[in-house]
């Protein structure tokens, strides 16, 4: 299971490479880098909670073959609250309370940023459309469309 | 100001939407080896070979551990919080598919997970055993011999019973029944059943052992990380104090993380190899780990010409699959609520825990109740139509009020039922007209009503520590899953010492710092702990005011904590430690009649109203309106309350409609999200949350716990709304579109053929 690559790409903003065997998927690889808010859960990418923006779209990390990332950009959610300050997403998950465990959050969360990108002011249909893909076990589910209305508004 | 009361958000808000909250699958040791595990392919086998040769020869591995190797530690590894049953890997026979046969170990997850799968395990299959029912007579016996683990007196008599696969039989005797179902107008009975589905939180089971110098530390994912320690000192045979579990955020937990899950495995592997262990499920394991109860409910009641149910007998059958796990305890203390929140003064109440050949069930956000509320509420609804009577007015002529005894005997008290029920009923404006939709889309609506006792007897013990500069620190062993325990027991600590509830601190369990806690399962913490927690802080008061005393500051000014350690110390330095348990009292139920007038410490009460549509057509049924209400006391954090009993609501609408876990001939076929549905964001119908005014008196500051409540009404109101659409009756769960159309050409006459 040998077989290591090394490959160039860019972790929220910084150049970095590794050395990575062909078979690690890219939550493996953002281990590496100390990165853990994109988490493996069901392993088959029908959760979001392994959710990374890859050249600005959404990817399941445990999907998504680490080497695929050589010469991209790759934005966790950790990138979200630089300089300390929580993006206008993050925040009104926190007024909205559009979270229980916390465990999928960042994978909303990095969902939430793509459709306000495409759809700045979204329907709840849309909504509903574009995170279906995203799951919660404690079904936080109507504080999250909830706080995507509050981000949208002030966005 | 106020601090119980206020709608502040959770306190680790920032660690969660950051992502760098921390769980244990973010946790590496160095020289950490992951284990995998290799699971049983039958049901129910004697182990003839366990071949590892080969896998142990794959580049990597460093170890494969089998029930064997582990014998060699530990001379009895089974363990289990009511019977010491389960093997922490199998030793001679299997009981169900996915039971942990071996594990290989190696530094790289990838290359364990090839080896485990070159392992080669040859079973002299056994007959197997899969329906509860089937499961009370003894032609297949799921374990030789029962061995009670002595925690439970209720389950000591059946030490060393053989030739049975019943884990408990609970029996409860209230008046003269069959004179009663003799005397009444009329006399209805009903079979009612629920499947077997499962907690599936995103964050699957995981757990590291690390050996460390005359202790060994367990960092898990675990709802009782006291529990934990006393199990595995007990493995073991080591004091307690040589056991050290963490436990931080936790991604879910409903139920399943309770009691010993992974742990007794990572503990012996790590003593074994003497390096830290960790073991991640995925999520088609966690179909093998633990689930909630299948059951068979016979419910029949006599009823007389008023309305009023004069008698009812309960016949409850709850699957427990191939390990006891905490099923027991749910035969029991759910067992004793069969008959419903309803004022009967003739009840039998027979409720059996049995072994068979599946993944064991135990505990998942209710403890049984929903699979009895789904039975006696759908019977309830029968009921009504039967006498035709209005479903929420036959309600009002049953229900118990306050102060009545419950079928254990037990007073009502702080319950507020009549006021759950009216709750739902205005708010789904149930004297209304209704619109009841016409040619293929027909609507209906239907309500549901459920009560719980909480966990008794349990203990709770809680320390709060004011430093010199008076900043606070909370040390409970209660884990905060996202239900909001740490922020409401914040608020609790502020509003006793006069703090914002943001500037308490909360100290995650580490057993060698925070002090016992039974667990965090059953609504139990904001009660009990929430008690210890109350009290702890008014120790800490005290013994700041006597701090001031022996400062010679005078009585009753009001120093800041600061100014007190100052004075008395001379500089900043000290510290006040206050702390207190909470014990509530009990008294056990009868052996022969099952009564007890003090069975709880508290009630809950939790109820739903539902409007859906029915699609003639295709049998798919759609909720267009669904409302939750609750008593739960009065509210600590009404916004997280609010969000507890909504998440409650749609985690038992997945149980209600989609959640099925199919067994076909033992295996599990569908174990994984793709094949087994949970609640998305577009299944969710619009909403009301509804808590309604009511004080807990022994409650800390009126409040009682919730997390379960929003569970109980959700499965019958829909049943019964369906009911009401289209004239057929769903008697099982889940209630799929092929359900509802196979009833619907039953009922024309047209049925549909068998698959």
């Amino acid at each position: 299971m040998s077989n290591m690559r090394t490959i160039n790409f860019t972790l929220n903003g910084q150049e970095v490479s590794a050395d990575i065997e062909p078979h690690r998927n890219l939550v493996e690889l953002l281990q590496r880098f100390d990165l853990f808010g994109a988490r493996e859960s069901c392993g088959q990418g029908l959760c979001g909670c392994c959710t990374v923006l890859v050249d600005g779209k959404a990817v399941s990390g445990c999907l998504y073959f680490a080497v695929w990332v050589d010469g991209k950009s790759v934005t966790t959610v950790e990138s979200l609250d630089a300089e300390g300050v929580l993006s206008i997403v993050q925040q009104a998950f926190i007024e909205c309370g559009a979270f229980q465990c916390g465990f999928c959050t960042p994978g909303f969360v990095l969902m939430v940023h793509q459709l306000l990108k495409e759809h700045p002011s979204p329907s709840d249909d849309d909504i509903r459309h574009y995170l279906s893909g995203n799951l919660c076990r404690c079904a936080a589910y109507p504080e999250i469309i909830e706080a995507v209305k509050v981000a949208a508004r002030r966005a | 100001m106020k601090q119980v009361g206020r709608e502040i958000p959770r306190l680790e808000v920032r660690a969660k939407v950051t992502g760098r909250a921390d769980y244990v699958h973010n946790l590496r040791l160095p020289g950490m080896l992951y284990g995998k595990v290799a699971r049983a392919t039958v049901p129910h086998g004697r182990i003839r070979r366990i071949d590892t040769a080969s896998a142990q020869k794959i580049p990597g591995v460093h170890r494969v551990i089998a029930g064997e190797d582990i014998r060699k530690l530990i001379a009895e590894p089974y363990y289990g919080p009511a019977f010491h049953d389960q093997p922490i890997l199998a030793l001679n026979k299997v009981r169900h598919v996915g039971e942990p046969v071996a594990v290989v170990l190696a530094s790289d997850p990838h290359v364990a997970e090839r080896a485990a799968q070159m392992i080669a395990v040859e079973y002299d299959e056994l007959p197997a055993v899969y329906d509860e029912v089937a499961a009370m007579q003894p032609d297949v016996v799921v374990h030789d011999m029962l061995k009670p683990a002595g925690t439970f007196a209720d389950l000591k008599h059946l030490k060393g019973r053989t030739n049975t696969n019943v884990a408990l039989d609970y029996h409860l005797r209230r008046g003269d029944l069959d004179a009663a179902m003799a005397r009444a107008d009329r006399v209805v009975e009903h079979t009612f059943k629920t499947q077997q589905c499962l907690h599936l939180a995103l964050e699957p089971f995981v757990s590291v052992a690390e050996p460390g110098d005359g202790v060994l530390t367990i960092h898990t994912s675990s709802q009782t990380p006291s529990f934990v320690r006393t199990e595995i000192a007990r493995l073991f045979g080591w004091p307690e104090n040589r056991v050290r579990v963490k436990v931080p955020h936790l991604g879910g937990g409903f139920g399943a993380k309770v009691y010993v899950k992974l742990e007794a495995l990572v503990a012996a592997l790590a003593v074994l190899v003497r390096r830290p262990v960790k073991i991640a499920l995925t999520m088609e394991e966690q179909f093998y780990m633990i689930t909630k109860h299948p059951t068979t409910f016979r419910i029949k009641s006599g009823v007389d010409r008023d309305g009023k149910v004069v008698a009812r007998a309960c016949e409850v059958f709850w699957n427990g699959g191939a390990y006891a796990d905490i099923g027991p305890r749910v035969t029991q203390k759910s067992g004793f609520t069969a008959a419903g929140p309803y004022d009967i003064d003739n009840i039998n109440i027979d409720s059996y825990e049995l072994y068979t050949n599946r993944t064991p069930a135990g505990a998942l956000r209710g403890f049984g109740i929903p699979q009895l509320v789904w039975a006696y509420e759908s019977h309830s609804d029968l009921l009504a139509r039967e006498l035709g009577i209005d479903p929420v007015e036959f309600r009002r002529r049953n229900v118990l009020r306050e102060g009545r005894p419950q079928a254990s005997g037990t007073a009502m008290k702080d319950a507020a039922i009549a006021q759950v029920l009216d709750a739902i009923a205005a708010r789904m404006g149930w004297s209304k007209p209704f619109d009841r939709g016409h040619g293929t889309m027909r609507r209906g609506r239907g309500i549901a009503i459920g009560f719980k006792a909480s966990i008794s007897p349990t203990t709770s013990v809680a320390i709060v520590n004011v430093s010199a500069d008076g900043s606070t620190t909370l040390y409970t062993s209660t884990v905060d899953m996202g239900q909001g325990s740490d922020t409401a027991f914040a608020q609790m600590v502020a509003e006793i010492l006069d703090l914002a509830a943001e500037d308490v601190r909360v100290v995650h369990p580490d057993t060698d710092v925070t002090p016992y806690d039974m667990g965090t399962l059953g609504s139990r913490s904001l009660f009990h702990m929430g008690n210890a927690v109350r009290l702890a802080a008014e120790d800490a008061r005290d013994k700041l005011r006597a701090l001031a005393a022996e400062a010679g500051l005078p009585e009753g000014t009001n120093y800041p904590p600061a100014e007190i350690f100052k004075k008395r110390y001379g500089m900043q330095a000290g510290n006040i430690i206050g702390t207190a348990s909470f014990v509530p009292t009990y008294k056990s139920p009868n052996a022969q009649t099952g009564l007890s007038d003090n069975v709880t410490p508290f009630w809950m009460i939790g109820g739903a109203g539902v409007e859906v549509e029915v699609d003639t057509e295709t049998g798919a049924v759609r909720v267009t309106k669904l409302v939750n209400a609750a008593d739960c006391g009065t509210p600590i954090n009404p916004a997280i309350a609010r969000t507890q009993l909504s998440g409650a609501a749609i985690m038992q609408l997945g149980f209600t409609l989609s959640e099925d876990m199919r067994l076909d001939g033992g295996q599990v076929t569908n174990a994984s999200l793709a094949d087994y549905k949970i609640p998305g964001i577009r299944d969710i119908p619009p909403m009301e949350n509804v808590l309604v005014e009511a004080e807990q008196h022994s409650g800390p500051f009126g409040a009682k716990g919730l997390g379960e409540s929003g569970t109980f009404g959700v499965s019958p109101a829909i049943a019964n709304a369906i009911h009401d659409a289209v004239g057929v009756r769903i008697t099982s769960l889940p209630i799929t579109a092929e359900v509802v159309l196979r009833a619907l050409r039953a009922q024309a006459g047209k049925p549909l053929e068998d698959e």
